[in-house]
């Protein structure tokens, strides 16, 4: 398990991490999500001690990340992986050499018949077989951050952190990435911390999320509970939830479905009960891994309020009034 | 005139291939402490940095022609005497090494940040990514540097037939030129021309091949 306490850490006179306290349980996927700029590199960066921290603490299972102990660092960095948004593989060697380059670092024999056989099992599990001796600009970006994520798996990590990952993927490729994330998540029991600014990952695979916003964290929790009802304003302006285009007279009143709510005709049982039309002026629906969750807005005359906030709260239906 | 001239090329071989050599491998050095002490380097030192950068520009903006004047007394510490071939290697290494370090510098320095960040993060130390990480990706381009290196130490080794080098750019201008021998004028001019395209294309095909 990773503790994060209280962390801080500033460049020059701008403070880039102010108090971030996080717990990350082992064999999840952890999100950590905020516009650029809010500080979630520099805090992954600290995780596996490619950055110092000022203040505060870093520890994995009960050991503290430390950059003066160089031997304890080294080995904590072996039970971590890492990728990169720039996939970061050398030009100059082969997918195979790539993904056995950590080993030579740690003085691993990479020809014997164990070593031969475990790099290409990574490369098969990633789905490269057939590009095993390929160089990197043959391949394309989904293929380069896949040959990187067999080469972050080659040392038998616990951990595998995600830097941006598939920022610089397009949609179909980084729903196959996220797959793949998600299989050697499940599969092989690896923790995966994921820091995105991508809205899409976290709602694909991550089970917690953490929303970081000027360097400090602003909410902690399910990605449905965080997102599809956030009541931060940071959170709301990230989500740019809300058509700008609402009715102007009126009230605008939010509903939101999770879970059960989901399956009752709530919108057409309210207007039947109430005798009374709708105007339905904005509606999502999102995936979070296996389920749905859905809010729309409703506009209804500011007299019908209490009726509809009635029948609401009967229904166990969870709304608010948009301020405007 | 064949025998003069194919001596004569011989001599620009000798003396291009021992100062390329001798060059590439002082060079290297300088290179290597240029790279690690930069300010994007492993272990950043700005006081060291500027030091070696000074005296990497102040031989580099010296004429060969003066150098090879200047280092006359050390010639003739190192190899016995300060006139000929042999002797001339000294100045053309000298003269070619903060070239090459330069070059090389920018060489490695041209090496994606990324892929060293991602050596770090898997526990590399700072000799590790410096050989397998700098040097491995930046052999492309160190080639590139040293086939810059013969063509113009090939230039510069007409200039040292000054000091009793001897070599094809001695030919020209003791026969060509002195002599009004305009036959033997052409004659080097035209090797010249074909010995460096004929290294500038090995070059290529070798950059093609490595990178």
């Amino acid at each position: 398990m990773i503790k994060i306490e209280n962390v801080t850490k500033s460049f020059e006179n701008t403070d880039v991490l102010k108090g971030i306290s996080i717990d990350i349980e082992d064999h999840e996927i952890f999100g950590i999500i905020g516009q650029s700029g809010a500080g979630k590199s520099t805090l992954l960066r600290c995780i596996n001690g490619l950055e110092s921290y000022d203040s505060g603490f870093i520890t994995v299972d009960g050991k503290e990340v430390n950059l003066r102990d160089k031997k304890a660092l080294r080995q904590l960095q072996k039970r971590m992986g890492m990728i990169f948004q720039g996939f970061n593989l050398l030009e100059r060697l082969d997918v195979y050499q790539n993904v056995a380059l950590p080993m030579k670092f740690w003085g691993m024999k990479t020809n014997t018949p164990e070593a031969k056989e475990k790099i290409l099992r990574l490369i098969k599990l990633v789905g490269l077989e057939e590009k095993v001796h390929a160089k990197p600009r043959e391949l394309s970006g989904g293929q380069k951050q896949r040959v990187a994520i067999a080469r972050a798996l080659v040392l038998d990590p616990e951990f595998l952190l995600c830097d941006e990952a598939t920022s610089a993927l397009d949609p179909e490729i980084t729903k196959g990435i996220l797959a793949l994330l998600q299989k050697i998540n499940k599969e092989m029991g690896i923790t995966i911390i994921v820091v995105t600014h991508q809205m899409e990952v976290v709602k694909q695979i991550c089970k917690k999320v953490a929303f970081l916003s000027n360097g400090k964290v602003l909410s902690v929790g399910q990605p449905e509970k965080l997102f599809v009802w956030p009541k931060e304003r940071e959170i709301r302006d990230f989500l740019r939830e809300e058509s700008d285009k609402l009715p102007e007279t009126g009230l605008n009143i939010k509903l939101f479905f999770y879970g059960e709510g989901n399956q009752r005709p709530i919108v057409t049982m309210m207007s039947r009960e109430l005798n009374r039309d709708f105007n339905i002026c904005w509606a999502k629906l999102e995936d979070f891994r296996e389920d749905v969750y859905g809010s729309l807005v409703l506009n209804i005359d500011p007299d019908d309020l209490d009726s509809v906030c009635g029948f609401l709260d009967k229904h166990d239906v969870t709304w608010e009034v948009i301020k405007k | 005139m064949t025998d003069i001239i194919l001596k004569a090329f011989n001599q620009t071989l000798y003396m291009v291939f021992w100062s390329t050599l001798f060059s590439v491998i002082l060079g290297f050095i300088p290179a290597i402490i240029l790279t690690l002490t930069a300010p994007d380097g492993l272990k950043p030192n700005k006081i060291v940095y500027e030091i070696l950068s000074f005296i990497v520009n102040v031989f580099r903006s010296f004429p060969f022609i003066i150098l090879l004047v200047i280092l006359i007394p050390f010639t003739r510490m190192v190899v016995g005497k300060s006139i000929g071939t042999t002797a001339s290697i000294v100045p053309l290494t000298i003269s070619a090494i903060p070239f090459i370090a330069r070059v090389f510098e920018g060489a490695l320095r041209e090496t994606n940040p990324g892929v060293i960040e991602a050596a770090r993060s898997f526990g590399a130390s700072n000799f590790q990514i410096l050989m397998r990480v700098y040097v491995k990706e930046s052999i492309p381009r160190m080639l590139n540097g040293i086939i810059l290196l013969i063509i113009s130490l090939i230039g510069y080794s007409a200039m040292a037939g000054t000091v009793g080098g001897g070599g094809i750019g001695d030919i020209a201008i003791r026969y060509g030129y002195q002599q009004y021998k305009t036959d033997y004028l052409i004659v080097c001019s035209i090797i010249l021309i074909a010995f460096v395209q004929a290294i500038q294309m090995l070059g290529n095909f070798m950059y093609k091949k490595m990178s």
